[in-house]
């Protein structure tokens, strides 16, 4: 199953940290996703762009995880020399990531 | 019940108008804020001041002004925008221009200036720089701005002034939202925890205007938002219990939604439980959302912890020139011929002696956003079309009008099938921030009546 069946998400950025968010639509999913999707898995997955630690915040109120990944972004979002600067695309690329059902 | 309404009037500088006439007119509110002032825009407003020196604020300053500040008037809105960028004072004196052309009077304005703290970053100079390694003095040549993040002191006093129109720098994108409800229910870091918690979530999240209200949402059968064309921005509704709502103007397109709220709550966050603006360290970790009508969202369980020791300063400093150039191939093999031409792009550059410090090579369609790995498992089966895109940084212009050259040059010299070439060549000012102590900032407000 791919993360977009069950999921949302939304990219940030502040200089080089890229923040991918991992909302799933029911909450009942929650407990899952802390248990599959850890920092490590999200740092394998992004290995080409990642450059630096991934910091995993659980995030209870609202049910989601918080991915905080360092040197994600080409060395800032202002001097970057890749097409999307901000990594605004991010996000849809964490929900093409297939975990086992 | 006493009821605040707060309009979040713009998501960035050039963002849409029309939303926020609409949340003037219609929204009922009490306040409207505009953020506008991205990290670096406020490095490309000194350089226009430096050039004119009654420049320096938003570009859109009048273009923004000239169509709310009428009807803002009639509906007894008050404006609190930070589109005053280098030049708060400036900018006033523009909206003061366009009122009276307009046969305005009876406006108060405030401009609030004491954030600019460029003359003193001298005294910085051995300071570490926060995102990367190095030391303030090491760009003490290419600074051209530095400006700290104040919080909402020089607001709140401006309103208890009985200002109308507020012009800010440089202050944190919360405050515009923070300010206007400390002023109107008292409330205070140490005494009200829970409210400034709230207060925080709420400016974080209406700052970026639409993106709480179904903008950089919809996702065709997926997550679908009706009328984005005609999105609504959002209103923030609080009581003095420090409950609020999200909500939007009835009739305008966009969705308010426990999941919108929830995406944009995230949005440039880090720790959550540690989310720091110069009012308050908030904690949004135990925030919830609950849907109370068709696009109205209540948010209850934001708290905070006290003030952050330092206020952060954001300096903007030259750094270098890009030029970016790309080429478009399709059909059977259009990858290969892209890969051919990016390596003829890069030995040309090599042979040419071009002086570079940066350089790098996509393939749009490929795997320009995720790199290869992802990219490839993307792709699938073959792809019909590719774009080329070569990156190059230099130090210099000349330096970089030869990498354009050589973008050009790639069409007839390059595989067969090139087609739609562009160059382009961007100067670069980049940001980094250090620390100043609190006491440090003497803000300081003025005023102009019309």
């Amino acid at each position: 199953m791919r993360l977009k069946e069950i999921c949302h998400s939304r990219t940030g950025d502040k200089g080089d940290i890229s923040n991918v968010s991992l909302i799933p639509w029911d909450e009942k999913d929650y407990a899952m996703l802390k248990e599959k999707i850890t920092a490590e898995v999200v740092k394998e997955y992004f290995s080409d762009i990642c450059h630096g630690e991934v910091i995993r915040y659980e995030v209870d109120g609202i049910c989601a995880l918080n991915f905080v990944m360092h040197e994600a972004l080409g060395g800032g979002v202002l001097r970057s020399l890749a097409m999307d600067k901000h990594g605004k695309a991010i996000s849809s690329a964490l929900l093409e990531m297939e975990i086992p059902v | 019940m006493k009821k605040v309404r707060i309009g979040g009037g713009a998501g960035y500088a050039g963002d849409r108008i029309d939303p926020a006439i609409e949340l003037i007119k219609h929204g009922n509110l009490d306040y409207v804020i505009f953020e506008c002032l991205a990290e670096r825009t406020i490095g490309l407003a000194k350089q226009e001041m430096l050039k004119d020196s009654s420049k320096g604020y938003s570009r859109l300053l009048e273009y923004r002004m000239s169509q709310v500040l009428k009807i803002a008037k009639e509906k007894h809105v008050k404006i609190i925008s930070n589109m005053g960028a280098v030049n708060p004072k400036g900018a006033v004196a523009k909206i003061m221009e366009i009122a009276k052309e307009q046969g305005l009077s009876g406006i108060k304005f405030a401009y609030v200036s004491g954030d600019d703290v460029y003359d003193r970053v001298e005294e910085h100079y051995e300071d570490d720089i926060f995102e990367f390694s190095g030391k303030v003095k090491d760009y003490k040549e290419r600074i051209v701005s530095a400006n700290a993040y104040i919080g909402a002191a020089g607001i709140i006093e401006a309103l208890r002034n009985g200002a109308d129109v507020i012009i800010t720098g440089r202050v944190s994108d919360p405050t515009l939202t923070v300010a206007p409800l400390c002023y109107e229910y008292g409330w205070n870091i140490e005494e009200n925890p829970v409210e400034m918690g709230q207060c925080v979530l709420a400016g974080h999240l209406i700052e970026c205007g639409g993106q709480v209200t179904g903008g950089y949402y919809a996702d065709p059968g997926y997550k679908s938002v009706e009328h984005l064309e005609n999105l609504g921005f959002p209103i923030v509704e609080f009581d003095e219990s420090g409950h609020f709502t999200i909500s939007k103007v009835e009739g305008t397109g966009g969705l308010v939604s426990v999941d919108t709220c929830k995406e944009q709550m995230l949005y440039e966050i880090h720790n959550p439980n540690a989310y720091m603006t110069p009012d308050a360290i908030a904690d949004f970790s135990q925030v919830k959302f609950t849907q109370v009508d068709t696009n109205v969202v209540s948010a209850w369980g934001a708290t905070s912890h006290g003030l952050p020791p330092t206020l952060k300063v954001n300096v903007c400093y030259k750094d270098s020139f890009i030029t970016d150039c790309e080429i478009s191939y399709g059909g059977r093999n259009a990858l290969e011929r892209a890969k051919l031409s990016g390596e003829i792009f890069l030995k040309r550059i090599d042979l040419l002696g071009i002086d570079y410090t940066e350089r790098r090579v996509d393939y749009i369609g490929y795997n320009s956003l995720y790199g290869d790995k992802i990219g490839r498992a993307l792709a699938g089966d073959g792809i019909g079309e590719v774009r080329l895109h070569v990156a190059v940084r230099t130090n210099d212009r000349e330096n970089a009008v030869r990498v354009s050259n050589e973008g050009d040059a790639i069409y007839t010299n390059g595989p067969t099938g090139g087609g739609g070439a562009t160059m382009k060549i961007s100067e670069i000012i980049n940001v980094f921030s250090y620390f100043i102590e609190t006491s440090d900032i003497q803000v300081k407000v003025d005023y102009e009546v019309i």
